[in-house]
């Protein structure tokens, strides 16, 4: 058994914990990609973790990852329902900025992630709605791109819009993914 | 060093952020002052549950390593 002493060090250059009132985090989720999903479901849920009150304001792009998995055709005209067959909504669907192949490069992703017991964005948006993070459909895009409350999955918040998301980030630690 | 262990998570080759997420969502069931032991696998777990503990104010009373599993001892604030 050996002590780890560099730890420690780390320990004491890490900075004060904020805490309280201030200690807050906004990611506006615009990316539908994969590879921007993940890692902005990665934070969200370990900010939640660290006590922060975390909010993700999807919009965007950012919004077709809260589409149910099993809904594939959304919208009211034919232009948000073509829009909805060349992009399909869901966690379970989501493409690579690159190397996606055809929808190789995800297979492979998802087979690496559950080979290292990384959590999925499934099972991670899962996670932050339970960690009690704030997952803000935007109303504008809902509209724009013809996708309904009942396409989007539970446990979300209000859908709102960019005042609300800017009042949220005032005095917060803001991320645009 | 002497101290009872309220509970024991197995986090043993879980990635990041789960580690961490496991234990926070642990903790919350938890009553102030108890200790719980975390064993993991993921390196990166190392520095994270020191921040971790900073950030949130509970108490990292002991980390050590044996054959790769990393062991934690944390106490509740």
């Amino acid at each position: 058994m050996e002590e780890m002493t560099a730890v420690d060090e780390l320990a004491s250059s890490l900075p004060e914990p904020v805490g309280g009132e201030d200690d807050k985090l906004v990611i506006f989720a615009w990316s539908g990609d994969l590879d921007r999903v993940w890692p902005t479901l990665i934070l969200a849920t370990t900010a939640a973790a660290m006590g922060t009150r975390t909010t993700v304001f999807f919009t965007f792009w950012g919004l077709f990852p809260l589409v149910k998995n099993d809904v594939r055709i959304t919208g009211e005209n034919w232009m948000q329902k073509m829009l909805s067959l060349l992009n399909r909504g869901g966690t379970e669907h989501l493409k690579l900025s690159k190397m996606n192949f055809v929808g190789a490069g995800p297979a492979m992703m998802k087979k690496l992630a559950r080979d290292h017991k990384v959590a999925s964005p499934t099972e991670l948006l899962e996670m932050a709605g339970e960690m009690g993070v704030d997952l803000i459909p935007c109303q504008m895009t809902m509209d724009l791109m013809g996708l309904s409350r009942d396409d989007l999955i539970d446990g979300l918040g209000e859908p709102a819009g960019a005042t609300t998301a800017l009042l949220a980030a005032r005095g917060a630690t803001t991320l645009f993914i | 060093m002497n101290v009872t262990i309220a509970r024991t998570l197995d986090l043993k080759g879980f990635s990041c952020p789960l580690p961490i997420v496991k234990t926070s969502k642990a903790i919350k069931e938890m009553a102030s002052g108890e200790v719980v032991e975390v064993l993991a696998t993921d390196p990166g777990s190392v520095p994270d549950f020191t921040a971790w503990c900073r950030a949130t104010g509970n108490e990292l009373l002991e980390q050590t390593r044996e054959e790769g599993v990393f062991r934690f001892l944390v106490r509740k604030r």
